[in-house]
């Protein structure tokens, strides 16, 4: 906790994070930091949200031994944190209901939000229905013709989903328009961010959401196995998935916490979202973090096959977290993820996320190379029901 | 410093660099300059102008794509403060393209072409400590945003942060045209007063001679942005600086004796 609030008042993750703004947004971003801080030392917020959690979201998820996977690869024992059976599909609703209840604190009747993937998307659609508030989301057309189902369920829900044409179409540009809505209607509207970016306290208060991830999964490894996995390995796009599996084990020197990017499907700029092997420190949308940049400081395209990783920078605390050496950083391909993907439900029944996929491709890069003895915990971050359009095409599933 | 205004209100005029291409920027800065625009706020492109409408982000998106760096932006300035020596010059961009630069280099390359100013549409008061110190090393004048939304103890501190004039956003938005001045600008000028004896500009929206004149009511200066954007969209390259000549010489309500050309 002593650390949490260190962070939280500086807003600064070694020289990573900060608040890179237009001057207009910063009383609303004060304003949040505040009414966060207010909300933390306020156990009726707490009783709230865990209540939510627990029954609204379907708190604690599973920690699953994959023994039909563990005994294919031949290696590591192998763990899922089921993070996929919460509510809406994904990790992404434990910060929704957190931010929803300070949206109510502050009086706030709008909201907006970004979305890569649309998970995001629907879990903020999903808060807004269950708090009775507006509910715009900005979603690039790009991942709204990859992600379509996710589109419908975020008008099922009431919210109004609006296409960005600009850029790449895709996460960055929708996060470029939820900022220019914010900046035009900062008094009335609270920006649900959905992941660890953007201008402080975002990448602190939405950590501080999602670290019950890695508060459970260490509790159910130490009661299933009375003792510390080797490695926690999630895929990192933002990194609200990774951050939340890592955060509670960072103390714990001897567990490796091993991130896993898009490398897409090529190693030039352009082809990828692997930040630390192919960016550099810039400013991108409030924060300072790795940026995919060229020579002029313009930010390049990225590409993915999974839209949640489809950005060109990280979350500053990954960033921080990366330099001082104490999370490592690798990358996945879309052949690996998608490879993985198959792999998962054809031995365990389990369908993740393209973006989750990702993570499991380094498990099963990995698994094979360790002892029996060792353990592995998979953040399995989302289902992919909503990949199914690309995964039927891509593995000739129409066939 | 020539960051001063001659007529009130002073004009302050946004180009985007390299849109549609850098020589016709040139033209249409000496254009600006020559029909009465006391600074101009040269636009370095970015290719995620978070803070802009949809007019800046289109010239932006064409300049980025053209090809125009901030190199380019620091040449054409150096070219300007040769052929212009009394017009104040200001670089208006984005955090990034600066720190891939280098803040350093940026501000003695930006002292060594003849810049008066800097406004970083994403630094904050509270970020600048650096900024701060490499501006005053290199002679550079500081210039950052007030916006209605800024409480009155920001304001206090950006008015003590910002040398030449004090950049008073008119409303709660992006930049861009609208109908009507809303209140908020002058009742942000009338706050930002106290704390300040710097000249004031009002910029976001204005795009008439009404709203120009409106604008001298209350502030020293006003930043025409987008509407000069789009009046250079709309022409093509062939008649943007004539047009853009025309648009100031109507904000002014009175055509002023052009300076000869300087080729």
């Amino acid at each position: 906790m002593a650390a949490a609030t260190a962070n939280r008042l500086a807003g600064r993750f070694g020289p990573y994070g900060g608040r890179y703004v237009p001057e207009t947004l910063v009383a609303a971003l004060d304003e949040l930091e505040h009414a966060y801080a207010e909300a933390q030392a306020d156990p009726d917020f707490h009783l709230k949200l865990d209540s939510l959690l627990r029954d609204y979201a379907g708190r604690p998820t599973p920690l699953y031994f994959a023994s039909r996977l563990t005994e294919a690869l031949g290696g590591a024992k192998i763990y899922l944190k089921r993070e996929d059976l919460l509510h809406t599909g994904a990790h992404k609703i434990n910060n929704c209901l957190g931010q929803a209840l300070l949206a109510v604190r502050m009086g706030k009747k709008r909201i907006i939000a970004e979305t890569g993937a649309g998970q995001h998307g629907v879990a903020s659609a999903t808060v807004c229905a269950l708090f009775g508030l507006d509910c715009v989301v900005y979603m690039g057309e790009e991942d709204m013709r990859r992600q379509e189902l996710n589109v419908y369920r975020m008008k099922m829900l009431g919210a109004e989903v609006r296409g960005v044409s600009s850029g790449s179409r895709t996460l960055k540009d929708a996060i470029n328009e939820a900022m220019r809505d914010w900046v035009t209607n900062v008094r009335t509207t609270h920006y649900l961010l959905g992941s660890v970016l953007g201008a402080h306290p975002y990448p602190t208060m939405v950590r501080d959401f999602h670290r019950v991830i890695s508060r459970e999964a260490r509790a159910q490894i130490l009661e299933k196995e009375n003792r510390l996995p080797t490695a926690i390995i999630a895929c990192v796009g933002g990194g609200s998935n990774a951050i939340g599996a890592f955060y509670e084990f960072i103390p714990d020197k001897e567990v490796r916490l091993i991130g896993v990017e898009a490398g897409g499907r090529g190693s030039q700029l352009g082809e990828h979202a692997a930040r630390f092997s192919g960016g550099s420190p810039g400013v991108l949308q409030g924060t300072y973090s790795y940026v995919l940049q060229d020579d002029n400081g313009q930010i390049a395209l990225t590409h993915s096959v999974s839209a949640g990783l489809d950005y060109a920078s990280i979350g500053p605390e990954h960033a921080a977290l990366h330099d001082s050496g104490r999370a490592e950083y690798t990358s996945a391909s879309d052949a690996e993820a998608l490879e993985a993907t198959l792999r998962l439900a054809r031995t365990e029944g389990i369908i993740p996320a393209l973006e989750s996929a990702h993570a499991v491709a380094e498990c099963i890069r990995l698994a094979p190379a360790l002892s029996p003895r060792d353990i592995l915990i998979v953040n399995v971050s989302g289902r992919g029901d909503k990949d199914m359009g690309i995964l039927t095409r891509e593995l000739h599933l129409g066939n | 410093m020539p960051l001063q205004f001659s007529a009130k209100p002073g004009l302050v005029a946004y180009i985007t660099v390299g849109d549609p291409d850098l020589a016709t920027t040139h033209n249409i800065a000496i254009a600006a300059i020559d029909a009465g625009a006391d600074v101009l706020e040269l636009g370095v492109p970015f290719s995620d102008p978070l803070a802009d409408g949809p007019v800046i982000q289109r010239a932006s998106e064409r300049a980025v794509k053209n090809g125009t760096r901030l190199h380019d932006v620091l040449a054409l300035a150096a070219t300007l403060r040769t052929e212009r020596p009394a017009v104040g010059l200001v670089i208006f961009t984005y955090y990034n393209p600066v720190l891939r630069f280098g803040l350093e280099n940026f501000c003695d390359a930006a002292e060594q072409a003849g810049i008066d100013g800097v406004l970083i549409t994403d630094m904050i008061v509270e970020e600048a400590v650096e900024y701060l110190a490499a501006a005053r090393r290199h002679h550079l004048a500081p210039i950052f945003l007030a916006a209605p939304t800024s409480p009155d103890d920001r304001l206090e501190r950006i008015a003590a942060a910002s040398q030449g004039f004090v950049y008073a956003i008119s409303r709660t938005g992006i930049t861009g045209a609208q109908k009507s001045l809303t209140s908020d600008a002058e009742q942000l000028v009338r706050r930002l007063r106290r704390f300040t004896k710097l000249p004031i500009a009002v910029g976001f929206g204005i795009s008439s001679p009404e709203q120009f004149a409106a604008v001298g009511e209350f502030a020293d200066a006003a930043v025409i942005g987008s509407a000069l954007v789009a009046t250079i969209e709309q022409a093509g390259p062939k008649h943007a600086a004539s047009s853009i000549a025309r648009f100031i010489q109507g904000l002014r309500g009175a055509i002023k004796e052009p300076a000869v050309p300087a080729r």
